[in-house]
């Protein structure tokens, strides 16, 4: 039984798979970007799911690492020259960083204070990247413009269709390690400590240095995901990274599905898709009608796009046998 | 009451607490413990050994500091006083994370499972401190991570079918039957491969056949796992059934301690659990 739903499970990847490799000989440009931007969110979402889905810990700042990621990966291109590929490892590490030192007294912070302190940090960010004092640096409220980057090696791409591969294989890189994570001895030490703390450390978990190194990971992959969207933008400015973003990210996590990675995609494509249809239906009330999708989707589907299809399928399946 | 006469050095104390003195170093070995929570004394100065390869009851009425008493030895609380030894060495310095690795294992009054895990996946975890693959090494996959995850899958495999609890194995460990989870929870303990097992009202909630099983269970892990286990319990049939040595706590202090037909006949001990009645 395991191992036909796993068949299953192997078919659909690799379906996803080959239209997201055969994207670029349909889309036109401008869907391609799309595209590349709905991979970005949803390795955003991903480092929020690893944390807040599977982590239990509550995060209402992640823009902060988005916007950390974009603005490291925008100045060490505007500034030192460093080509916008090398960036993005540096924006990592610097994101593993800051996010395990913000774990660290995020430590003794439980629930709403947690919530809290990451709000904060995402209040903060944009109005440091405006201080003047950085200015020479974060170019200030106008931000940092980069070039557009060219397939390299004479590939026959143009540059849309080259950051679309770019940032398809970076996606797919950073899925398969984070369900390799989940799936062992890691994973189910970081969901022990979600579901029950004292006895995941009875249990021998270090509690503390699992809370902080996946803090680290989860602002890792969100800064991951600020890098790329530099790179595909080709532009950063402070007003990009409002606490917005942060809230957008969790809508993302909520809507896709709290502990399902899959379920990243579908929320990255409704924090993506669902602002524009909501702007067609009426562009004066566009948050309301936006809120309104927002309501009727959690009322129908309290698990999120990924549990709704789930149940789906398990109902179509029932059917069928029948 | 009847400490009262006893030097107040707790290791003097220790020493002319059991019932006969312990020719080897003792597995666990109880020294004068205190721990306060605010105004109420939980646990005064209580001292009791337990010798390898026995099974000890830990009986006392409800408050009495039993659970409390638990929360010690595996780090949950630090007492105020007093030391803990494990082959003669203080636990009391190392991290609540590290009593596992040191041998000792448990289970909760309460049942403290993973509920959104699966059974299989909450007896893995017991597996945690004896494993060592790191983050970096889960993500990458590497092959000792899968050879170390394919050993933790046996032993977990054997552990729930010890337990009888393989046929849940893919369900959630939330919403199942009390009898079950508590058997989970002994699987997951068993993962640890502990030395001392500590269990906490395993009989609690179970009807007659079950416990039945239970004390069957029990003395398996005793004689095929070679665990020694120390056993808190109210179900006096089964206590002093299989224990080897009981051990009785009221109001936080031993009144009682011998085999368990003295410790039933204790007048103390009768005393404590009328009072309670
Ligand atoms: N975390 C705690 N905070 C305050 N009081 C506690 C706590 N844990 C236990 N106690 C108190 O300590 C005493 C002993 O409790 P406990 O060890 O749970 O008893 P038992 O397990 O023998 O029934 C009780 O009076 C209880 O109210
Ligand atoms: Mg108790």
């Amino acid at each position: 039984m395991p191992s036909q739903t796993n068949r299953r499970s192997l078919l659909l990847v690799g379906l996803v798979l080959a239209v997201a490799l055969l994207l670029p000989a349909v889309a036109a440009e401008f869907r391609l970007f799309q595209a590349a931007q709905i991979l970005i969110y949803a390795i955003a979402i991903l480092g929020l799911n690893l944390l807040t889905g599977y982590n239990g810990q509550i995060s209402l700042g992640h823009g902060a690492f988005f916007a950390m990621g974009a603005y490291a990966t925008a100045m060490l291109v505007d500034h030192a020259g460093v080509p916008y590929w090398a960036t993005i490892p540096v924006s990592a590490l610097l994101c593993l960083a800051i996010g395990f030192l913000f774990g660290l007294p995020a430590l003794r912070l439980e629930g709403h204070y947690l919530a809290l302190a990451t709000f904060a940090l995402a209040l903060a960010v944009p109005q440091l990247l405006k201080y003047k004092l950085f200015e020479p640096w974060t170019g200030g409220v106008q931000g940092i413009v980069i070039m557009k980057p060219e397939a390299p090696f004479g590939l026959p791409l143009n540059a849309d269709q080259w950051l679309y591969y770019f940032t398809l294989a970076i996606t797919l890189v950073l899925f398969l390690c984070a369900w390799n994570l989940l799936r062992g001895r890691t994973g189910r030490a970081l969901m022990a400590i979600r579901d029950h703390q004292s006895a995941a450390e009875t249990m021998g978990v270090n509690s503390a240095l699992y809370k902080s190194l996946i803090f680290g990971i989860s602002a890792m992959y969100t800064g991951i995901a600020g890098s790329l969207s530099a790179v595909i933008v080709q532009f950063v400015a402070p007003d990009s990274f409002t606490i917005m973003l942060s809230i957008f990210l969790l809508v993302g996590l909520v809507v896709g599905g709290i502990g399902s990675i899959p379920g990243a995609f579908l929320g990255a494509a409704f924090i993506m898709i669902v602002p524009n249809i909501s702007a067609d239906i009426s562009k004066a009330a566009t948050g309301a009608v936006y809120g309104a999708f927002l309501i009727l989707l959690m009322y129908r589907l309290p698990d999120g796009l990924w549990g709704g299809l789930d149940r789906l399928r398990t109902a179509a399946r029932a059917r069928l046998a029948r | 009451m009847n400490l009262a006469a006893m030097p107040a050095d707790p290791l003097a104390r220790a020493r002319c607490a059991g019932p006969d003195p312990a020719p080897a170093v003792a597995l666990l070995s109880v020294r004068g413990v205190m721990v306060r929570f605010g105004g109420i004394v939980a646990l005064d100065s209580v001292s009791f050994d337990v010798d390898p390869g026995d099974i000890v009851g830990l009986i006392g009425p409800n408050g009495a500091g039993k659970t409390t008493l638990f929360n010690c030895l595996s780090r949950l609380y630090q007492p105020h006083g007093g030391d803990i030894l494990l082959d003669g060495a203080s636990i009391l310095k190392r991290p609540r994370h590290a009593i596992p690795t040191l041998g000792i294992g448990r289970t909760f009054q309460n049942v403290a499972l993973f509920d959104r895990l699966s059974v299989a996946e909450n007896v893995l975890v017991g597996g945690h401190s004896r494993s060592t693959s790191s983050f970096l090494g889960n993500a990458l996959r590497l092959p000792s991570v899968r050879r170390e995850e394919a050993a933790l899958r046996d032993r977990a495999a054997e552990m729930m079918r010890f337990m009888e609890v393989e046929s849940w194995a893919d369900r959630p460990a939330g919403g199942l039957p009390f009898p079950i989870r508590k058997r989970i929870e002994l699987a997951r303990a068993l993962m640890t491969r502990p030395r001392l097992l500590l269990l906490d009202e395993p009989a609690a909630g179970l009807n007659h056949e079950e416990v039945e099983v239970l004390k069957a269970q029990i003395r398996r892990v005793r004689d095929q796992l070679d665990v020694t286990v120390l056993l808190v319990e109210h179900h006096m049939n089964l206590v002093m059934s299989i224990s080897d040595k009981v051990v009785a706590i009221d109001f936080g202090r031993k009144i009682a301690e011998g085999v368990p037909a003295e410790v039933q006949a204790d007048p103390e001990v009768i005393r404590a659990y009328l009072g309670e009645g």
